[in-house]
């Protein structure tokens, strides 16, 4: 165990715990996070993402040691209660089934469009390739990427 | 946002101590858990109302309880009284009375209901559905009901999901317990207002006689109905109403959000993962390292100096190890070392040679004639053998389709917490009530001492029919005396997860000179020896890695496809395999998605194909002429239906009417087209898809889909359309790349990379789904809902391989079709 500082969703932690210990392991039973969660612990699936300054990361393998930047979680998306478009256009799209993965879905899809904001539709399937849906609700994840690139634009999202 | 009336409820007499913090509930357990008359919880409600039926002042109630009749329970009727549980008492968690209106539906002061259903929802969106349906028979706004679904302690016993039959069977039981209560209301409205009930109009639960006004709320807010229900059991359950008809519906066919959406998009929603209580602690496994081996020594001091160690807990060849913290228990269990003896028999055969295996093994039940054994089935209509003797052609196919996995996207998972002598189950089970059953079993405790709540998860398809987790979270809850939480590895969940079984189809088909289908000759046999069952005690992991065995195993059987064709001579005839090996296997099979039906429909309808091509006719006209050649109806118009969808499907493609395969192209992409068709249940469905074959890469893409759906009445057209896409897509990644492989000794399917799955690459660039009411009687008010939650995921396998066989000439019968598949297959038929 060693003293380990962590900046969170805009709010700094300080955590005893073992340096190697996986980020979403401290972020889950630590700081009591629900937005990033197991899938495989071997960075394939994505359903673990996070953001570190800005970048999707995944968080299963990661030790806590190594997120040394800002760390934003499906929490931390909204500001001021405001649901980020990306978010928006989730429900707008009605996307997630059973929703277990639609956190690495959507932080995904943010990190994407502050990349890119207007993706074509290849740069949307590439982007989002390594993020893994077994509901199989990619067709409405793309429809709603599309959606939210045209409201940050300023656009109004249209079906 | 948060219930109001739900805080500061719990006084001294409240029996919800194992759940201090309840507040961490989603916002609907939260009201369901709020008082009823400013002293009770849900439970003492439920304890009430189910187990001794109280008395009731308010006007107009007990002269409707008496129209009802006197229930079962009726004789049972007692004075009011608050009861009051011994302080010291131990929870009891007894089955929630479904011939009770209040187990049901609650309306509280504000005019606001609670819904109760015993079902669970995966996230194609049952729960609205249901609430929908049971607003518009009670006649309040969507937004002033809530739904509770799947507490064994709180909802009726309906057995939770499966089937696709949530709307079809018991959103139906619940609608007609709706119906009832709004008659009750009227006639309580009718006493205040002295004027007969058929005068009175009510709208968003406000009744009104035309100068005055009533509310629900005001009626009846915060008390109990004391209403006796009628029906021989849950799925029967009704009042003396009548439910609306088709077209006085309002909610009914609006695409509402669904309700559980927004706390999935924004990170509130408390899933069963994220359950903690005070003083849980972590458990991981550690699995055999071959099939069928035996544990002969543990070496505990691999991880004593792991710090947060707490314990080995082994029976059997079931290992775990409980660690205070999570990643501790993860660390633990990769170094725990024990030693493992190999079974003297290898316990199955290696991927590779499966499929000779199966053709070439007895059947489980030897000769026993099909029919006799109950799970196999046999079905001879005409005489098949003389047909095929007389046959102007006749040719023959094999199909293959190997062990598919569930490999949900989260592994297995639940919390046990033990206190007070109880035991709590917070899971993902889709099926709760033989969750507790079987737990309460396997724990050798009373059921009603064990509660199961479900909660949010990683789909259900059949995996979580029987969660192993939530029995070995309970298991080790026991053993430790604290709450334990379990989850499994992704190497676990992808290996000893249940698998859907693998096939080898025979078939032969014969037609006579003018190219009519005469005779079909299906001969399946199918890996499915000791299938998993629903949360038996016998039959679950945890068990069988004790040892525990069930009295007989359960060879799942399996019909052919299943479709309306007529062909006058036709024999079905499907027998199962066993591998040597028949318990505590990583092969072992459970209900996966539409068990069976992509399998048989794969044969069946690529089959067809085969047979099309061989009388040089279209694929949708060839089809259409089968289903009319008999003219009679059937249960549910599934004839007519069946024609239906794939005309609709057909249509909204634009189909040109030419026989399949096309002249074969001379670019690297390969372009084609595919139909497939079948039935499931009451629901009726026709695929239609556009590939590209990349002969370079051997890459398929299904570009475009068109999906002609009939379920019968639809209650939220966005929900089933996107319920329909999860079935197509998940359709695809079963035909492209999903196959469990083993090598004679284990599973070495274990991750994403050795099992994978479709990605965000391989959507198709569009998805039509056209749905359709083929019923002949359009409009009518009876017309029911079928289930949509599997029926069109059965035609995709085939509906890709006629896409394939038409753009390339080259017939595919094995699945998965990854691309070393492809260009192996393409490379043999030299194109």
């Amino acid at each position: 165990m060693s003293e380990i500082t962590l900046s969170v969703n805009g709010e700094t932690h300080k955590l005893d715990v073992d340096p190697s210990t996986p980020l979403l392991h401290v972020l889950r039973n630590d700081l009591g996070l629900r937005g990033p969660r197991f899938g495989c612990g071997l960075g394939q699936c994505g359903t673990c993402t996070v953001l570190m300054n800005g970048t999707a990361i995944r968080s299963c393998n990661r030790p806590v040691s190594r997120a040394t930047g800002e760390i934003t979680t499906l929490e931390g998306l909204s500001a001021d209660g405001e649901l980020h478009p990306v978010q928006r256009a989730w429900i707008d799209e009605q996307v997630p089934q059973c929703g277990y993965c639609q956190n690495g879905q959507m932080l995904t899809a943010k990190a994407l469009l502050d990349d890119n904001p207007s993706p074509s539709d290849d740069e949307i399937r590439e982007g989002m390739n390594r993020v893994l849906c077994r509901c199989m609700t990619y067709y409405r994840i793309q429809a709603a990427v599309k959606r939210a690139a045209i409201t940050m634009a300023g656009g109004e999202g249209d079906r | 946002m948060r219930d109001e009336r739900a805080s500061g409820h719990r006084d001294a007499r409240a029996a919800w101590r194992p759940t201090e913090d309840d507040h961490e509930f989603p916002t609907e357990i939260v009201r369901a858990m709020a008082p009823w008359d400013g002293s009770t919880s849900r439970r003492d409600f439920l304890r009430t109302s189910g187990l001794f039926v109280l008395g009731f002042s308010g006007a107009g109630v007990a002269g409707s309880a008496g129209l009802v009749g006197m229930g079962p329970r009726g004789s049972e009727q007692q004075p009011a009284s608050t009861p009051t549980p011994d302080p010291g008492e131990a929870p009891l968690y007894p089955d929630p009375d479904f011939l009770q209106l209040d187990s049901w539906l609650v309306v509280h002061e504000d005019g606001t209901a609670t819904f109760y259903v015993g079902k669970t929802d995966g996230g194609q969106g049952t729960g609205t559905a249901t609430r929908q349906i049971m607003c518009d028979e009670l006649d309040i706004a969507y937004d002033q009901a809530t739904l509770v679904m799947g507490r064994t302690d709180m909802t009726v016993d309906q057995g939770g999901s499966g089937g696709s039959d949530a709307i079809e069977r018991d959103a139906m039981a619940a609608r007609r317990v709706a119906a009832e209560a709004r008659r009750v209301l009227l006639e309580m409205a009718a006493e205040h207002f002295g004027v007969p009930a058929n005068e009175l109009a009510v709208s968003d639960g406000v009744i009104s006689d035309g100068s005055r006004t009533i509310t629900y709320g005001e009626l009846i807010g915060g008390k109990r109905f004391d209403v006796v229900l009628m029906g021989a059991n849950v799925n029967a359950t009704t009042g003396v109403a009548s439910v609306k008809a088709v077209q006085d519906l309002k909610l009914v066919g609006q695409s509402l959000p669904r309700y559980d959406i927004p706390a999935k998009v924004d990170g509130s929603l408390e899933w069963a993962v994220d359950v903690k209580r005070p003083g849980m602690v972590h458990a991981r496994h550690v699995r055999p390292p071959f099939a069928g081996a035996t544990l002969a020594g543990i070496d505990e001091s691999s991880v004593r100096d792991i710090p947060g160690f707490i314990r080995v807990v082994s029976k059997g060849n079931y290992i775990a190890v409980v660690c205070e913290r999570e990643e501790q228990a993860i660390e633990a269990a990769d170094r725990l070392q024990a030693q493992w003896e190999k079974p003297g028999t290898a316990p199955f055969p290696s991927s590779e040679d499966l499929f000779d295996y199966m053709r070439s093994a007895t059947p489980a039940n030897g000769g026993i004639p099909a029919s006799a054994s109950g799970r196999q089935s046999a079905r001879v209509d005409g005489d098949p053998d003389a047909a095929l003797a007389t046959a102007a052609t006749v040719i023959e196919a094999a199909y293959d389709i190997p062990f598919q996995g569930h490999t949900a996207i989260g592994p297995a998972h639940g919390v046990a917490d033990p206190s007070d002598g109880q035991m709590t189950v917070y899971t993902n089970d889709m099926k709760p009530y033989s969750h507790r059953t079987g737990i309460a079993e396997f724990l050798g405790m009373p059921p009603d001492r064990v509660r199961v709540i479900w909660m949010d998860g990683p789909q259900l398809y059949g995996r979580t029919a029987a969660d192993d987790a939530g029995f070995e979270a309970a298991y080790l809850a026991k053993e430790l005396g604290r709450p334990v939480r379990v989850q499994w590895m992704r190497h676990e969940e992808t290996a000893w997860d249940t698998k859907g079984p693998a096939f080898a189809i025979d078939l032969r088909g014969g037609l006579d000179a003018d190219g009519n289908v005469i005779v079909l000759d299906y001969r399946g046999r199918i890996a499915n020896y000791a299938h998993l069952g629903y949360n038996q005690a016998s039959t679950v992991l945890i068990a069988q890695l004790m040892g525990i065995r069930p009295e007989r195993p359960s060879p799942g059987g399996g019909r052919g496809p299943d479709d309306m064709y007529h062909i006058p001579n036709r024999r079905e005839d499907t027998r199962p395999v066993r591998f040597p090996l028949a318990f505590e296997t990583p092969l072992r099979t459970g209900n996966l998605r539409d068990p069976n039906g992509p399998q048989t429909t794969f044969a069946g309808e690529s089959f067809i194909d085969e047979m099309a091509a061989t009388a040089n006719a279209d694929p949708v006209e060839f089809r259409l002429r089968l289903l009319r050649g008999a003219t009679g109806d059937d249960e549910a118009h599934r004839r007519a239906r069946s024609i239906a969808v794939v005309e609709a499907a057909a249509e909204a493609y634009g189909w040109d009417a030419r026989p399949s395969p096309k002249t074969v192209g001379s670019g690297q992409i390969l372009t084609g087209r595919g139909i497939a068709y079948a039935y499931r249940a009451r629901t009726t469905v026709a695929t239609i898809v556009d590939v590209e074959v990349d002969r370079e890469t051997g890459r398929v893409w299904v570009k475009r889909m068109v999906c002609g759906h009939d379920c019968g009445l639809v209650i939220n057209p966005d929900g089933l359309e996107s319920t329909v896409q999860g079935n197509l897509l998940h359709g695809i990644s079963r035909t492209l790349y999903e196959e469990v492989r083993f090598d004679g000794e284990k599973v070495t399917s274990v991750d994403w990379r050795t099992h994978p799955t479709l990605t965000h690459t391989d959507t198709p660039e569009r998805i039509d789904v056209v749905i359709v009411n083929g019923d002949p009687n359009p409009g009518r008010p009876d017309l029911p809902p079928y289930g949509a939650g599997e029926p069109s995921h059965r035609t995709v396998p085939a509906a890709i391989a006629n896409a394939i066989h038409d753009a390339t000439g080259v017939r595919i019968r094995r699945l998965p079709l990854r691309p070393q598949q492809v260009l192996a297959a393409l490379a043999a038929a030299e194109v």
